[in-house]
């Protein structure tokens, strides 16, 4: 079954055409990276997907449902989570308040003027499991803006898991990382897709990250999608190294 | 308990002593006790627009319409309905308060600057309306003939009108209330959603929070806040003025906020109680002594930027 359905979607600015005609289907469990040389569309498209702008034409459909003209939180209540090329996250709160106001919004607290001893604990639980997910229950009462800047991002990413996503948007997950911090963040997204059986998409620029997570790999380019396909087929296919490995490597 | 918490309870404990206390330190200190109920509630309106300011992160320049609309709420309910002061307070905070909340639904999609222009130019709009609906408010002489009335107990009444330790008293049992109704809230997970909104918008949609509602009920929640700390005024001066309702007034409140600490609750008490101890001290040796006021509000913003708790938490940690 497909998580994500996206459906001959077109986005113009004026005369600038960010993405054209673009259709991508995810499907449960899927790893899709998209790829595509700076300006080809990559987070036009992703900012369709999440609901920044509707498209100028085409459809979106999440979880069998309609959702070109929801708004970005009706999409985030479906079980839509993203997270930002540059870190967005609450830096002068602890890590643990930063993963604790996400779960208490997937939780359908948000409203609420007061919770129980019984609804915190269980809240408390929940982001205790989520940090553990992404290794950062030893930094649980750290300020999330004196975190380094690979920590950061997996407190961006316990953010969007405390939500329980179906479907997890990860724009430039190693955005601006050394080596070291680069393989932190690739072994997390390998986990929570491997062993938690995330549905992920991500954008990436590091082709070695790449190569070595998707299940599949869309190359974009110029607003077009100009190739789909395994690992294997997209490092074979003469168009696509053409227009973008050919240069880049 | 941590020994962070303790702290927190000796501090809070020293404030309640202190305010509880008032009355009798104050007049030795040169002082008078009408001077602590107006910091009570000048305090309280300056805690009400922090609440939107220091809490959600939006400024709203336009307050002091919904603290003038409670004190004419206030005023016209003891003038011309009924001589009782508790529904005075409830009228004069649900003028101001759902005045708030109308306008807040247009107000709330603007953020930033055009944020604050937009409140205002509504702020300004009531302004104008009690400057030139004489019939009723006055106008330009303000309203006049109402006095507050003695609170009815059943077995007793208590005379807050001759009595100033009672009105101060009955002042800091009406700030109690909604001091804690704020601190209440902020503590809440709708509390924490306002935090998340200021701290970083784009994140708080992105976790599902529709950050403009959410703005507009803290919007709304504090327009009520700030309606009873205008009635409360009314019953301090037994007088209503349109001039408590312009942009100045405004930015007063703005002011005390900001120099006292807007991200700590207890900032915008302090930062009243400086205002209005220095006009009531300045003012009688110039008339210009808001230059003074002015000159002080600088120095805090430029070397306090967290104004003077913040400061003053600070050099404590």
């Amino acid at each position: 079954m497909n998580v994500l359905e996206i459906n001959n979607v077109t986005k113009r600015f004026g005369n600038l055409v960010a993405v054209r005609d673009v259709s991508l289907n995810v499907a449960k469990g899927e790893m899709c990276a998209i790829i595509g040389p700076n300006g080809a569309g990559k987070t036009t498209f992703f900012n369709l997907i999440s609901g920044f702008f509707p498209p100028t034409s085409g459809n979106i459909v999440f979880d069998g449902r309609d959702i070109t003209r929801l708004s970005t939180h009706e999409r985030v209540t479906r079980g839509m989570a993203r997270t930002f090329q540059i870190t967005e996250i609450f830096p002068e709160l602890t890590v643990f308040e930063n993963v604790r106001i996400s779960a208490e919004v997937a939780g359908g607290y948000r409203l609420r003027p007061w919770i129980s001893r019984s609804e915190a604990a269980k809240l408390h639980a929940i982001v205790e499991g989520t940090l553990k997910l992404v290794s950062l229950e030893g930094k649980a009462d750290r300020l999330v803006g004196e975190l380094a800047h690979g920590d950061q991002r997996a407190a961006e990413i316990a953010m969007a898991l405390a939500l329980k996503p179906h479907l997890l948007l990860l724009d430039e997950p190693t955005a601006g990382m050394g080596d070291q911090e680069t393989f932190q963040v690739t072994q997390l997204i390998r986990r929570l897709h491997r062993e938690s059986n995330y549905t992920i998409v991500l954008i990436e620029h590091d082709m070695r990250v790449v190569f070595h997570l998707a299940d599949r790999i869309c190359v974009l380019d110029q607003g077009r999608m100009l190739a789909q396909g395994t690992p294997q087929e997209i490092a074979a296919n003469e168009t696509v190294q053409a227009a973008y490995l050919g240069n880049a490597a | 308990m941590s020994a962070e918490q303790i702290r927190k309870l000796v501090v809070l404990a020293a404030i309640w002593a202190a305010l509880l206390l008032a009355p009798y330190w104050m007049v030795p200190l040169g002082g008078y006790t009408a001077l602590a109920t107006r910091v009570l509630v000048l305090g309280l309106a300056a805690m009400s627009v922090n609440f939107l300011l220091g809490f959600t992160g939006v400024l709203s320049f336009g307050h002091a319409a919904y603290f003038g609309l409670g004190a004419y709420g206030a005023g016209l309910t003891l003038k011309f309905l009924a001589a009782s002061t508790p529904l005075a307070l409830v009228l004069g905070m649900l003028l101001g308060g759902v005045c708030g909340a109308i306008l807040g639904t247009l107000i709330v999609r603007r953020r930033g600057v055009y944020f604050a222009m937009v409140t205002i130019a509504f702020g300004q709009v009531f302004y104008y309306i009690a400057f030139q609906w004489s019939s009723l408010t006055g106008g330009d002489d303000g309203l006049r003939g109402f006095s507050r009335q003695p609170i009815d107990f059943g077995l007793f009444k208590l005379d807050i009108l001759s009595s100033a330790n009672n009105f101060y008293y009955f002042v800091l049992f009406c700030f109690a209330l909604v001091a804690g109704a704020m601190a209440f809230i902020l503590r809440s997970p709708f509390g924490r959603t306002m935090i998340a909104i200021r701290e970083n918008e784009r994140r708080a949609r992105f976790l599902g929070i529709p950050v403009e509602r959410h703005i507009w009920i803290a919007f709304t929640l504090s327009c009520f806040f700030m309606g009873f700390a205008g009635a409360l005024y009314a019953l301090v001066n037994n007088f209503a003025d349109p001039r408590g309702l312009h942009y100045s007034q405004s930015g007063d409140f703005v002011m005390m906020a900001v120099m006292g600490g807007m991200r700590s609750f207890w900032g915008p008490l302090l930062g009243a109680a400086v205002f209005v101890v220095l006009q009531d001290y300045l003012s009688s040796i110039t008339v210009n002594w808001m230059s003074f006021v002015g000159l002080l509000f600088v120095l805090v913003v430029l070397f306090f930027p967290r104004g003077l708790l913040g400061f003053l938490q600070r050099s404590k940690a």
